[in-house]
This record gives C-alpha cells, sequence and structure tokens, in this order.
C-alpha cells in the first residue's frame, strides 16, 4: 500500500526523530513503566506507523465492507443499516420468573432474547435429579420439558423475536423444546429464527459442561446442522464460541485461534457427513468475548473475520458468499468485573461493548455491574442495556463503517493476531487435530498458564485493576442484589411431578425407545427427539437416553 | 514450623465448570511450597471427603461458583465430621456473598475469598493457620 522509496525515507525520519526528539524526552522524563503491554500480555510499542504495516495491501488484506475478505465487516452499510441486537442473557429461578425479566427487557427496548438455563439444565438433569442437588435456578432458568418453555415463553412473539440460548451438550433437546413450543401456538418451525449455542469442543477445553464423549457429541452437533439447514432455516445451529475460553483465562490470541480452529473442525465433520458446505455452513455463528483492552479487541473481531473468510473459501472450498462471513455475537468480559466498587464495571462494560461495535458484531451482552457478586437486578441489566443505547444512538461510533481501519496500531495488531492464530493452527494440526489436542490437555494447559500469568501480574502489582489492586476502599459499598423466589424449587418439583403423572406414559416409552434405536444407528436423531418432546418427555429422560447409548466423558484432570 | 510440608486438597464441589480460579489456586499454593492435590470439577460432597481421608490432607479449598454452595458446604463438612476428619483447615472461594457468611464460619468455614483477593493472602491465611 505504500511506496518503497516513502517507506525507506520515513525509516530515516524515524531514526532520526528517535535522536532527536524521543531520546531527549526520555531522558529528562523516563516512561511510567519500562514495558507496555496488552491485557493479553503482548507487548505495545510506543509508536506504530506506515513501516509497522508495510505490506499490508488494501485490497487484500481490508477491501471493502461486505466484500472479502470482510475485514471491514460483512455487511456494506453495517450499522448504518441496522444496529446489533442487543440481546441480554438472562435466566434465572423458575420459568414464571425468567418470562418476567424477559417481558420487562423488550419492553426497555431489548431487541433479542437470549437464555441463561441453569446448571442442572446445562447437564441433561431434571430440576429434582439427586445431582441437581443446591443447584435449582441459580446460574439460569431451568427448563425440564416442554412445560417449562411453554411457560419460559408464554406471551412472547417468537414468531418476530429471535432467541438464542445456551445450551450445548443438551442442545438438541432444548431445541426441540423450543420448536415444539412454536408448535402448539401455530407458528411453523421455518418462521423461528435464533441460536443454539451447541459448541461442545469449547465445553471440553474451557466451559467444562460436556457430558457424552467427543465424538458422539460431535455426532449430535451434525445432526443439527442437517436438520437446521433443510427445515429451518432462519436458525443458526451453533454459535462457536471463544468467549468462555476467553474467560477460562485465554489470550486475546487463544481465544481466536482456538475458536476458528473449532469452527473448521465443526466444517470437517459437517463434509464428512456428507453435507454440503454451502448447505450448512451459512448458518454457523460466532460469539466472543470483547475484553479490557480495547485495540486489541478490535483488531481480533477484524483478524477472526480475514481468516475465517479466507479459511473458508481457500482451504474448505465453500463457494456460497454466505459461507465465507464470520458473523458474531459479543459479550462484554465477565471476568475482568469485580467485586469491589461494583459501579466501576458500568464504565469498564461500556468500553468493552464499543470496542464490540467498532469491531463490527451483530448482537451483543452487556455485563451487569453487580455480575461479580450475584445474577443481575432489573436494575442493574437496565444500566447495561442501557450502555448499548448510548452508544447506538449518541456515541456516533455507528455512521461509518469499520471507523478505526487504516489505523497503524489496529492494523498492525490485526496482522499480528492473524499470524498467532496460524501458528496454533499448526501446532493443533501437530497434535492430529482438536479432539486429539483436547483430550490431551493441550488448550486447557494453555489457557491455565496465560491464567495463573493474568494473575501473578495483578499480584504483584503489574497489572492495575482499580478497586482490587489500585485505589482500594476499606468500606465496602453495597448494591442492592436479585432476591430469586426461595419457593421457585418447591413449585418446580410439584410442576415435574404433575406432568409425570398426567402425560400419556406410553407414548413418552415409545418415544424414548424409538430414539434409543436411532441412537444406536446412523439416523438423524433430531425427528426422534422432537416425539420425545411432544410426548413430554422430561429432559433428563431425553438426556439419559444419549447417556446409556454414548457413555459419559472424563476429562484428563489438569493442574 | 516443622518441614513437612502442608498438604491442600483443591476441590471444586457442584456441577459449575469454572475451574480458572480453582487452578490459579492450586498453582499458587504448589509454588508457595505446599502439597497440592486437584480434584478436577464436579465433585459429590462424598468424593471430597473420601479424597480429604485419603490423601490425608491439612487443607481443603473448595472453589464454587454456581451458589450451591449454601446446600453443598454443610453436607461436605457434615461427611468430614463424621470421617473423624475435625481438624482439618476448610477454606472456600468464589461467588459466595456476604449475607452467606456468617453461616459458612458457623460450619468452621473461616477463610472465605471472593473475587479479588490474591493469591498470596490465601498463603498467608494457610500458613497462619496450619504450622
Amino acid at each position: 500500500m505504500f511506496d518503497r522509496d516513502k517507506l525507506a525515507a520515513l525509516r530515516a525520519r524515524k531514526r532520526q526523530w528517535e535522536q532527536e526528539t524521543l531520546h531527549p524526552t526520555l531522558t529528562k522524563h523516563p516512561e511510567r513503566k519500562e514495558t507496555f503491554t496488552t491485557t493479553s500480555s503482548e507487548p505495545v510499542e510506543r509508536l506504530y506507523t506506515p513501516l509497522d504495516v508495510a505490506d499490508l495491501e488494501y485490497e487484500r488484506d481490508l477491501g471493502f465492507p461486505g466484500e472479502t475478505p470482510y475485514t471491514r465487516g460483512i455487511h456494506a452499510t453495517m450499522h448504518r443499516g441496522r444496529l446489533w441486537t442487543m440481546r441480554m442473557f438472562s435466566g434465572f429461578g423458575t420459568a414464571e420468573e425468567t418470562n418476567a425479566r424477559y417481558k420487562y427487557l423488550l419492553d426497555q427496548g431489548e431487541t433479542g432474547l437470549s437464555v441463561a438455563f441453569d446448571m442442572p439444565t446445562l447437564y441433561g438433569y431434571d430440576s429434582d435429579d439427586p445431582q441437581a442437588l443446591g443447584e435449582f435456578g441459580k446460574c439460569g432458568v431451568a427448563v425440564s420439558s416442554l412445560a417449562d418453555m411453554e411457560v419460559l415463553f408464554d406471551g412472547i412473539p417468537v414468531d418476530r423475536i429471535t432467541t438464542s440460548m445456551t445450551i450445548n451438550s443438551p442442545a438438541a433437546i432444548i431445541w426441540a423444546m423450543y420448536i415444539v413450543m412454536a408448535e402448539k401456538r401455530g407458528i411453523p418451525m421455518a418462521a423461528l429464527g435464533g441460536t443454539i449455542q451447541n459448541d461442545i469442543l469449547k465445553e471440553y477445553i474451557a466451559q467444562k459442561e460436556f457430558i457424552f464423549p467427543p465424538e458422539p457429541s460431535m455426532r449430535l452437533v451434525v445432526d443439527t446442522f442437517e436438520f437446521g439447514s433443510r427445515h429451518l432455516p432462519r436458525w443458526n445451529t451453533i454459535s462457536i464460541s471463544g468467549y468462555h475460553i476467553r474467560e477460562a483465562g485465554a489470550t486475546a490470541a487463544q481465544e481466536m485461534a482456538f475458536t476458528l480452529a473449532d469452527g473448521l473442525e465443526y466444517v470437517r465433520w459437517g463434509v464428512e457427513r456428507g453435507l454440503d458446505i454451502d448447505e450448512f455452513a451459512p448458518r454457523l455463528s460466532f460469539f466472543f468475548n470483547s475484553h479490557n483492552d480495547f485495540f486489541e479487541e478490535i483488531a481480533k473481531f477484524r483478524a477472526a473475520r480475514r481468516i475465517w473468510a479466507r479459511e473458508m473459501r481457500e482451504t474448505m472450498g465453500a463457494q456460497d458468499p454466505r459461507s465465507w462471513l464470520l458473523r458474531f455475537h459479543t459479550q462484554t468480559a465477565g471476568c475482568s468485573l469485580t467485586a469491589q466498587q461494583p459501579e466501576n464495571n458500568i464504565v469498564r462494560t461500556a468500553w468493552q461493548a464499543l470496542a464490540a461495535v467498532l469491531g463490527g458484531t451483530q448482537s451483543l451482552h452487556t455485563n451487569s455491574m453487580d455480575e461479580a457478586l450475584a445474577l443481575p437486578s432489573e436494575y442493574a441489566v437496565k444500566v447495561a442495556l442501557r450502555t448499548q443505547q448510548l452508544i447506538a444512538h449518541e456515541s456516533g461510533v455507528t455512521n461509518s463503517v469499520d471507523p478505526l481501519a487504516g489505523s497503524y496500531l489496529v492494523e498492525s495488531l490485526t496482522n499480528r493476531l492473524e499470524q498467532e492464530a496460524y501458528d496454533y493452527f499448526a501446532q493443533i494440526q501437530a497434535l492430529g487435530g482438536v479432539i486429539p489436542a483436547l483430550e490431551r490437555g493441550f488448550f486447557q494447559r494453555e489457557i491455565a498458564q496465560a491464567a495463573y500469568r493474568y494473575q501473578m501480574e495483578i499480584d504483584r502489582h503489574q497489572r492495575a485493576v482499580v478497586g482490587v489492586n489500585k485505589y482500594v476502599e476499606d468500606t465496602p459499598l453495597h448494591i442492592p442484589l436479585l432476591a430469586i423466589d426461595p419457593q421457585g424449587y418447591e413449585r418446580q418439583v410439584a410442576r415435574l411431578e404433575r406432568l409425570r403423572r398426567e402425560r400419556d406414559g406410553e407414548q413418552v416409552r415409545t418415544a424414548l425407545e424409538a430414539l434409543r434405536q436411532a441412537a444406536q444407528g446412523c439416523d438423524n436423531t433430531m425427528p426422534y427427539i422432537l416425539d420425545c418432546v411432544r410426548a413430554y418427555a422430561t429432559l433428563g429422560e431425553i438426556t439419559n437416553v444419549f447417556r446409556q447409548v454414548f457413555g459419559e466423558y472424563r476429562e484428563p484432570v489438569l493442574m | 514450623m516443622s518441614d513437612k510440608k502442608i498438604r491442600v486438597l483443591v476441590a471444586k464441589p457442584g456441577l459449575d465448570g469454572h475451574d480458572r480460579g480453582a487452578k490459579v489456586v492450586a498453582r499458587a499454593l504448589r509454588d508457595a511450597g505446599m502439597e497440592v492435590v486437584y480434584t478436577g470439577i464436579r465433585q459429590t460432597p462424598e468424593m471430597i471427603a473420601e479424597a480429604a481421608l485419603q490423601e490425608d490432607v491439612d487443607v481443603i479449598g473448595l472453589s464454587i461458583l454456581s451458589g450451591a454452595h449454601t446446600t453443598l458446604f454443610p453436607r461436605i463438612v457434615e461427611l468430614l465430621h463424621a470421617q473423624g476428619l475435625d481438624d482439618v483447615l476448610i477454606v472456600a472461594g468464589g461467588i459466595i456473598p456476604d449475607e452467606d457468611i456468617p453461616a459458612l464460619n458457623e460450619l468452621g468455614i473461616h477463610g472465605i475469598f471472593g473475587p479479588g483477593t490474591s493469591t498470596e493472602s490465601i498463603v498467608r491465611f494457610i500458613h497462619e493457620r496450619v504450622s
């Protein structure tokens, strides 16, 4: 992009600046620190110039928005055409309580729903399972059957609003419950829009909510790809997630590299099933974290788009441009929030959200100030939603597409992150691919090391965390926290018991047996799961069929 | 202080898989010269009590972020007592609201380390109480 002679002249000019201007300044006023690093502990230079992006070729590396390599965004007009979907991850207690929260958020201007399920649901246990002891409704809403799903979405126009569901091992089952809930209201599945997270690989790597071993889990994922591409054209059958990898302590480069490697692994499995890549790839979506380091995060989103477009087009051979698009949801970094001085979290979340918007996100969750203490209160979640609305309507950053393109710093970081991703791809390949690498704990070890380094930097005061190791206050500040209905568990158990009593037991048994046969063979399991759900088989009953057929996974325990 | 190394069991009760904190603390304790056994995730109270007995530990560190501590911690303490492990120091970390702390103190869990705790202060706490 730059003229060779001019670059040579600039190089000479920079040396001159260093001698004549910089050095006298450093002698008189030394810098605050020896080295400056990003949140990922990567060094950052004092100054970036065209010399740092000398090899950048505009058309090849940046291009135009809505065209390859999509560095500048997946749409020609980006947020001028349509704002991102404001989608607050939310769920607690019973389906009734969460339904009320959804209606509140929609009233406040939220534009999409995002369901947080409780731990038992994430593991495929009914609320009254002994394994679920003490966990009911704590980290999200409990959904043990279609009956709970019906309550959860009661009065919500699921034909007009899109719903994202953070569910992984039992994703196919929960998705089936959503489909049947709509079906019973006369809404055909083809009309439904939304996302199931369904990203099992990152569960083994970071989030740890796996049930079955990797191979049968991947089979279920591909079943949903196949079913979705044929029957729910508006549904994202997966949200390939870096978020949890980052929350577990990964660097920005690890987050992006591991996520894209996972993405390519899903594509390979889909193709091996015999699916046409362009049939399912357009419905693959992504989910990233937006952490503290403003420019590093923006560069990460841009690099991820560029890599995905290139890999899908050149390596995987996808022909449909929609298969090349990296569409993504973003959540601000939960792990950056502090329990101390919780109001500071509003500010952290605001610039993290701004980075996501400048990075071209398609949807966004902003964390609430109280999330290091509890699930968000109504007040805290409203402030978090307003943060997005302020960025959208007052900041002016949505007026122009990819406004930081051409920044020497941002382009240089984008290139660096891209290079780091390819270095990781090579390491993963050398280990035999994603599944062998995770079975050997490669990702887990990389992440744990980064997490430990990060904590040591905080403990040694090399990394400032306001309210924690700097500007510490003795008097804790109390903000009102969410109270969950203490009677909720009893009501949930009563509903489950009534359901088991009143449903057609024979229909349930027949449907579960048909599912078992399908799971043992190679039929797509989705139609069988749907039949189980229609019969009001519970989440636990359906998951148990798979537990029995597939077995349960135990991870290597690594410190 | 004797030469014997302090033995610590770092355990994750409940269903949540958030093991970042448990692993960081386990490693920090090891780097501080303790012998650390990390159980991995999804441990039932029974598994934790059994591991504490088998490993003959001086300290048990419980990490939980799901909110199930109010149910699981009393059960763990009960099982430890049933096995005669009355002298083991129990500490805990994770998302534990202030209002739950008195009840946990009551159970004999005194070191409760929330978000933002430095690993040094955990090491110091254990050294002060086990020697």
